[in-house]
């Protein structure tokens, strides 16, 4: 009998249309101007060009390749953990714990390789494991008790903060880590995560590479995957996502992780630019790559946004951070600026989605 | 017992197979009494209404039907075979699809994503297993089509489309993932009486499609125009089951609002007993007038 066919069979109500519909006369209504417009990061981009014309007026040296490839080295630091962030915002969460964690990451693995006196890869690795592990716990923990994110990686960033500096205070006697640049693996390693590549005369850090790469496969997951779809929805309606079976809780532990990797990223290229850590960094850092984020057009309440606008938003950050430097300002105006930016940047973002969608 | 089943399943094709069937159950949330005693049936082809005020229990059947949450006692069967369903994707894989008041669509993702969301069809192998987004844009339009839905761009957020709008591409989804049993949570609620017979007739669609529907709703009206069954709630309890031709819309609608209940209302409701000639007004009213 019929009923005990599989459920979702679709070859029964599914198939090609009776007579394939013609293109809709009305689509011709939606310009490629209106999917312009409709594209999260929109704002970012007129925001970022601006910014870039303000300094190639202003500033003179801003234009050498050599003051791009700072800026973007810059930009790239933050990017790197931009792009998660970004995720897990559309996913609908934050992660408090995201700026101390890159530094946990690059401690656990300086300590780990001179502890044992082992080669830099075994604490290259620990520390991997032991990164994606906090991720775990943010995840795991947001999950099961259904605390708001911001109360958990509040809690979780408190903790790391301590930890970094109790455990390097008390194996090392003082608040950085020891040298490891003699050790076995560590030029291969530095090779991976910290050096730098000359392009037509221009020295390029390999971070930017990174970035953009992490940039390219965020992306990907985001608009091609099963998961990408999954991480729209758990931010744009939990309840609803969960009622078509959408796996919420993987999802978001999936996203936290995902953090935790590209904090591990970062965390071996701190350790490994010089050979040592300051226990103390990484604090604050967490709500730049937040703010990229949201300048890059991601929604706060989750659900909308983009991994290339995250990589826009660390953009602006890396040529605002180092364009102050090469106009000869004061640094001390970058936290203004920066927060000008941020304010019209949303502004803007939400004027744009306004008029997208009102004439949609 | 073999040759039961058979007479049950031969006499099932000929026209109405039970899909799901309630029987007697209970749900309590502690010691509050949610659903008791709830006895229903869903066919094939046939379109079960349940009605209630608000507060009667519609939304813990619907739960427990959806697999959101299990029933405490009696037996709940899917095709004849007693189930407890520990979530509402074992409800899905079992044909029971759930279109819920509050809609459950992602309002800012586009309509095609929306469609597909929790069975996204995939293409390629290994890692580069992707969504095969041009096959979801066409067949989204063309499952709606179907319906009789002529969306202009199946790439626009669904929250700019109507509830009703809404509503039909839920019940479409449902259809095209092949559903066996539709349960929808008071569709019409929120909309206009144009809309809702757009969705009403939607509603019909699937039912004439085969699907077995579950009509939850506290308008007599609607759920009289297409229901074949009717269950009544009340106050967590069942008081009535009726098939069409049992009942007339009145009586239906007389047992809705609530039948001597609303006798009541009405004695309640009346006016005070006034002083003679006051013209309406109470009578104390009228020295201050004179004044």
């Amino acid at each position: 009998m019929s009923l005990t066919a599989p459920a979702r069979e679709p070859g029964t109500t599914s198939g090609p249309a009776p007579d394939a519909p013609a293109p809709d006369e009305r689509l011709l209504k939606t310009s490629p101007l209106r999917r312009l417009l409709g594209r999260p990061e929109l704002g970012s981009v007129v925001g970022a060009l601006a910014v870039f014309l303000f300094f190639a007026v202003i500033a003179d040296s801003f234009l050498r390749a050599s003051s791009l490839s700072t800026v973007l080295y810059a930009a790239s630091t933050i990017g790197i953990m931009a792009v998660p962030v970004a995720l897990l915002m559309i996913g609908g969460e934050f992660d408090l714990s995201a700026g101390v964690m890159v530094t946990s990451s690059a401690l656990i693995s300086s300590m780990v390789s001179y502890q044992m006196t082992a080669n830099v890869w075994v604490g290259v690795g620990v520390s991997l494991l032991v990164t994606l592990a906090f991720g775990l716990f943010n995840g795991v923990l947001l999950t099961r008790t259904k605390l708001p994110s911001f109360i958990i990686t509040l809690g979780t960033f408190l903790m790391l903060t301590g930890m970094n500096l109790g455990f390097t205070k008390l194996i090392s006697g003082t608040v950085s880590t020891k040298s490891i640049s003699d050790m076995e693996g560590f030029a291969s390693a530095r090779a991976l995560f910290a050096s730098q590549l000359t392009l037509g005369g221009v020295t390029v850090k390999v971070t930017i590479l990174w970035w953009l790469a992490l940039v390219a496969v965020a992306t990907w997951i985001l608009l091609r995957t099963r998961a990408g779809n999954w991480i729209f929805a758990v931010g744009g309606n939990e309840d609803a996502a969960r009622a078509v079976g959408v796996p919420v809780s993987k999802t978001k532990i999936g996203l936290y992780m995902g953090v935790a990797f590209a904090a591990w990223v970062s965390g071996q290229h701190l350790l490994l630019s010089y050979d040592v850590v300051q226990s103390g960094e990484g604090v604050g850092n967490e709500l730049i790559y937040i703010i990229a984020a949201v300048i890059g057009g991601c929604l706060i309440t989750g659900g909308y946004g983009s991994a290339v606008g995250s990589a826009v938003g660390a953009l602006i950050f890396g040529m605002t951070s180092k364009g102050i430097v090469f106009a000869e300002w004061n640094p001390d105006w970058f936290k203004f600026f920066l927060g000008a930016m941020l304010l019209l940047a949303t502004l803007l973002n939400a004027w744009v989605r306004k008029r997208a969608e009102a004439t949609s | 017992m073999t040759t039961a089943t058979t007479t049950a399943t031969t006499t099932a094709d000929a026209a109405r197979t039970t899909l799901v069937e309630l029987d007697d159950v209970s749900k309590y949330y502690g010691t509050v009494r949610a659903l008791e005693g709830v006895s229903l049936e869903v066919h094939a082809g046939e379109i079960t209404c349940v009605l209630g005020d608000n507060g009667a229990g519609k939304s813990t059947l619907i739960k427990i039907i959806a697999g959101l949450h299990q029933h405490d006692a009696g037996t709940f069967r899917i095709d004849g075979d007693e189930v407890r369903l520990g979530n509402p994707r074992e409800a899905l894989d079992r044909g029971i699809a759930t279109v819920y008041q509050d809609l459950a669509v992602v309002p800012l993702m586009p309509v095609w994503r929306n469609f597909f969301l929790g069975s996204e069809p995939r293409k390629g192998t290994g890692p580069f297993k992707r969504l095969d987004t041009a096959y979801m844009r066409e067949t989204t339009r063309s499952a709606l089509l179907r319906m009789g839905i002529d969306l202009r761009d199946v790439d626009q957020p669904i929250g700019t489309l109507s509830g009703g709008e809404r509503q039909c591409v839920a019940i479409a989804r449902a259809v095209h993932f092949g559903a066996k049993v539709l349960v929808l949570d008071e569709p019409t609620a929120a909309l206009g009486v144009k809309q809702s017979g757009v969705v009403l007739k939607y509603v019909a669609a699937a039912r004439d499609a085969g699907l077995g529907v579950v009509l939850i709703t506290h308008n007599p009206h609607h759920a009289y125009l297409v229901g074949d069954r009717f269950v009544l709630l009340k106050r967590g309890a069942m008081s009535g089951g009726y098939l069409k031709n049992g009942i007339t819309l009145d009586e239906l609608t007389r047992q809705m609002a609530g039948g001597s209940e609303l006798e009541v209302l009405r004695h309640e409701l009346e006016r005070a007993p006034m002083a003679a000639g006051a013209n309406g007004y109470p009578s104390e009213a009228e020295p201050n007038q004179v004044k």
